[in-house]
């Protein structure tokens, strides 16, 4: 580069100058945001209050924010202070020769490195806990619910629709799903052709729903109330008119509906399959035989 | 594949243009290229017939996988032997001396239609041919966007909006993102490192070659029904679907190919051919990203390739390895798929990185402020990328109780990524940034990957993943860790390198209209999508909840504007390389960096001697700063140096 360059002295003071600012504004910014975070937004945080595993999910969601707020405005009060002071002006001149600084440089392994091993510890914690999160937990959960008293509910999903069945109930299946409150709940979530995946949004439940396999999750109701029910992993052309309702009703009221179920279906839950945690799906009558012998679908061979 | 490692002669001298290959065979181009492809589709497809025709599940169901399998196999052969790409390989194989001096120079545009050995114009084919998937896949999204407008009516059918997304998010993500080391590492790598040639041109050019044929091939499944899977593929859904599947699986396995080739390159390259003084503490940092990028692309794309193969052999051939019931598992696929997968979306960021960490001091007038941290930044990325796939996977049911294992992992590769932004501030920290356009997306990657990197941190969280994990707040997320970081260093990258690409400066004012807007849209369009996930929006549905159709259609129209943005940017791009023509002085920018030293046009060979590096290329604000290299490597200095090969 042949031509003459413009450098500037270099004065720490100054440096110590901005900095001061920078750490003024941010603290007084994040302060407010913090607070407007916990106490504004916070109570209105998905995904409700519906459950034990849902009031966990808010309050995570909570304290992530709390944490991640700052660090955004930290970075956004430095991103714009600097493009506010540090321009470059008509003399093009050069800036300062620093090729680092430790202090800062350990500063900010210590910090960023404090920060994602606490967030990792509290997630775990807050997985652990209450029984899983609600979050699919496989076959065998080993983090469950310090209750034996479980109601089953077994999530069937099939492209393109849920069915549930309640093996409390002699095995019943139903198109519709109600559930006690103050009850401590197991879904058994499997599929018979694709992935699925069962999402009951204020239930703070999500589970896929895997062909050949059961995906367990764990709620307690603690609130009375609609909530939806989705399928969260595309399995097809309909994946987005999957969805239905249920609701969280008192227990009397679950069980007359649930008795009533069990006693008009009667006559339909003796064609079922015997109750399983899985079942293959097979026109052919083979591995589990979810069809029965004499489904006029099963006549492919 | 026999290379003459030397720089001063050898295959790659000169750029040569090796299309035919026999001194005095036909001009092979893209369009014989093509054709051949065609006859030999045909020739595959009958192959096919004759073999598959009979089994009881084609002629129940009418569909021969295999013949499409084998016309797409026999069809990119075909193009491969038109373009001329296999005429070395299969003479050398043959004990025919293939020529090694240059064959006749192709002039003018036709040049970039051909297969090719110089470093320069394989850059700019893949410059264009990234640009042409980018924009394709952008329309699509146009197309998604029109879809969603409304909650109740739909302007296409169910079938066909999967398609549309389908298409979109391969697109994207394998085809336009994939290839991104191409444009940037295969032009200006050889020139940062003060080399003559890449280490292998040939798997160089071939890389290229491969993404056109992905791209057909891609698109034709559009016309045979579609893949109503999405870009990830999730068996047993991919196993149930039309011949349009084969297409998804064939040309990802093509563009593997090319990653493979187009890594196996690059890290050669960077090794073996930096120029003497060009130590692993001078390289510049679009170089480390571009090897970091290679690495992860060389141990993780394999995965990949075996993941595809078998959904192939599932499709044809009944192997029943990726459905469950007769001894397969559909984790078998995720797990593949995201073994590949997610190191891929990281060595996405690691390209953008590198542009960026470039970019940044020439702008700020600074030394880059922790150079290694930020190359530690960039190793711990990749490194740490292979340790988290199964984040995607949290509510599966698979591995459950390896959750809190993979949150830490994930968790973790904060700290790499934060050094960016340590690098970012400590640079920008009392300089005197200049804010041109390139300097304007630099500092949009920063407030982009912000949004991309904090939401990181919830959707890694398990409990918070069990409300996010598939709806729209992970859409968001990740839209704005490739969109928001990776397209808007693309953008960065090529407002900065066009002087040196094409001699030519884009206007700043129109560059300012496009930034801008590109900037306000890109955010208006993307941060509402984390509320609609929050709210319960899942991902890839054609309809959704009535409540929702104000902030959609916020989206919606923004997206619009984004992609008049782009459309904007396109036309002007275009207009002002082969219309207006600008001029550039040389090195616009007061760069150090050694690839602009070289001038315009870049000589074929790049440098008349191998240069002699004499300091980092980020001294900037030092009076008493050597130049970044001594280009004729005579005198003084050329005893002191030491490093490099030579």
């Amino acid at each position: 580069m042949a031509k003459t360059m413009n450098f500037p002295t270099y004065s720490s003071e100054e440096g110590k100058k901005h900095a001061r600012n920078i750490v003024a504004i941010w603290f007084v910014v994040a302060v407010i945001a913090d607070l407007i975070v916990w106490f504004v937004y916070g109570p209105h945080m998905p995904p409700g209050t519906m459950t034990d595993q849902a009031r966990g999910a808010q309050f995570d969601i909570k304290v992530v924010s709390v944490m991640a707020v700052p660090v955004l405005l930290f970075l956004w009060t430095f991103g714009f202070y600097a493009v506010a002071k540090f321009r470059g002006g008509k003399d093009r001149a050069e800036g300062y020769y620093i090729k680092g600084n430790v202090k800062t440089q350990a500063a900010w392994y210590i910090i960023t490195a404090s920060l994602v091993l606490f967030l990792a510890g509290f997630g775990t914690y807050e997985l652990v806990l209450p029984a899983g999160a609600g979050g699919g937990e496989g076959p065998s959960p080993i983090w469950r619910p310090s209750t034996n008293k479980l109601l089953q509910v077994q999530v069937i999903a099939q492209q393109w629709r849920f069915t549930y069945r309640w093996p409390q109930f002699g095995g019943m299946e139903t198109t519709s799903i109600n559930l006690p409150i103050n009850t401590e709940i197991q879904f058994n979530v499997t599929s018979l052709d694709v992935i699925h995946d069962f999402w009951a949004y204020q239930l703070g439940v999500k589970a896929d729903a895997n062909p050949d396999s059961n995906n367990v999750a764990f709620a307690k109701t603690l609130e009375t109330g609609r909530f939806t029910v989705r399928c969260d992993e595309l399995c097809g052309i309909w994946h987005g008119a999957m969805f239905n309702y249920g609701h969280v009703v008192s227990q009397s009221q679950f069980l007359s509906w649930a008795q009533s179920m069990e006693a008009q279906n009667a006559s339909v839950t003796k064609l079922l399959p015997k109750y399983a945690t899985t079942y293959t799906p097979s026109y052919l009558g083979a591995g589990g035989g979810y069809y029965p012998a004499g489904d006029p679908n099963g006549t492919l061979n | 594949m026999a290379i003459d490692m030397s720089q001063t002669t050898g295959v790659g001298r000169g750029g040569s243009s090796e299309g035919g290959g026999l001194k005095k065979g036909p001009k092979l181009n893209a369009f014989t290229g093509v054709l051949v492809g065609a006859l030999g589709y045909l020739f595959g497809h009958w192959m096919g017939n004759a073999i598959a025709g009979g089994y009881q599940q084609v002629v129940g169901s009418g569909q021969n996988d295999t013949a499409i399998l084998l016309g797409f196999i026999f069809g990119t052969i075909g193009f491969f032997l038109g373009l001329g790409i296999l005429n070395y390989p299969l003479q050398k194989m043959t004990g025919i001396e293939p020529p090694t001096d240059e064959p006749e120079q192709a002039q003018g545009m036709m040049k970039y239609f051909r297969y090719t050995l110089d470093n320069k114009v394989v850059g700019i084919q893949y410059l264009f041919g990234m640009l042409v998937y980018f924009f394709t896949a952008g329309l699509l999204a146009m197309a998604i966007r029109t879809q969603l407008l409304s909650p109740t009516n739909h302007i296409w059918g169910p079938a066909t909006y999967l398609e549309v997304v389908g298409e979109h998010g391969t697109m994207m993500m394998m085809m336009m993102t994939s290839v991104v080391m191409g444009p940037f590492g295969n032009f200006l790598v050889p020139l940062m490192i003060g080399s003559k040639r890449v280490a292998f041109p040939r798997l160089e050019a071939a890389a290229f070659w491969f993404t056109p044929a992905a791209y057909i091939i891609l698109l034709s499944a559009l016309w045979q029904g579609g893949f109503q899977s999405g870009w990830t593929g999730y068996a047993p859904l991919s196993i149930q679907q039309g011949v349009g599947q084969d297409a998804y699986l064939f040309s990802f396995g093509l563009l593997g190919f090319s990653m493979i080739c187009s890594a196996l390159n690059m890290t050669a390259t960077i090794i073996n051919y930096r120029a003497p003084g060009m130590r692993w503490s001078r390289l510049p940092m679009l170089a480390w990203g571009m090897i970091t990028v290679a690495f992860t692309m060389l141990l993780s794309v394999p995965v990949l390739i075996v993941g595809l193969y078998v959904m192939a052999l599932d499709r044809s051939a009944q192997t029943s390895m990726l459905y469950a019931g007769h001894g397969g598992s559909s984790f078998l696929w995720e797990n593949l798929f995201w073994f590949f997968g997610h190191p891929e979306v990281y060595l996405l960021a690691l390209p953008g990185f590198g542009v960026v960490t470039e970019i940044l001091p020439v702008f700020a007038r600074k030394p880059l402020f922790a150079y290694k941290t930020s190359v530690a930044g960039m190793i711990g990325v990749a490194v740490l990328s292979f340790f988290v796939w199964q984040h995607h996977l949290f509510q599966s049911g698979m591995n459950p109780d390896m959750r809190p294992l993979f949150m830490l992992t994930t968790e973790l590769i904060s700290i790499p990524t934060g050094f960016l932004y340590l690098v970012g501030m400590g640079t920008m920290w009392r300089s005197r940034m200049r804010f041109d356009v390139p300097m304007l997306f630099v500092m949009a990657v920063f407030f982009n990957f912000l949004f991309g990197g904090i939401t990181g941190v919830y959707v890694s969280d398990v409990p918070i993943n069990v409300t996010v994990h598939g709806s729209y707040f992970v859409m968001a997320h990740f839209h704005y860790t490739i969109m928001g970081q990776l397209m808007f260093s693309v953008m960065a990258a090529i407002y900065y390198y066009t002087p040196l690409y094409f001699g030519i400066k884009l206007s700043e004012k129109l560059g300012k209209i496009h930034f801008w807007t590109m900037f306000i849209a890109f955010n208006s369009t993307f941060l509402p999508l984390f509320a609609l996930g929050l709210l319960g929006m899942p991902r890839r549905v054609f309809e959704y909840a009535q409540r929702l159709q104000h902030l959609n259609q916020w989206v919606s129209v923004s997206a619009f504007i984004l992609g008049l943005s782009l459309a904007f940017f396109a036309v002007t791009f275009v207009w002002q390389l082969a219309v207006s023509k600008p001029k550039s002085p040389p090195n616009p920018w007061e760069s150090r960096g050694l690839e602009w030293q070289v001038g315009y046009p870049v000589p074929h060979g790049n440098f008349a001697k191998i240069p002699v590096i004499l300091a980092g290329p980020y001294e900037y604000g030092d009076p008493n700063a050597l130049p970044v290299a001594e280009l004729s490597a005579v005198g003084a200095h050329s005893a002191s140096v030491s490093g490099g090969d030579e």
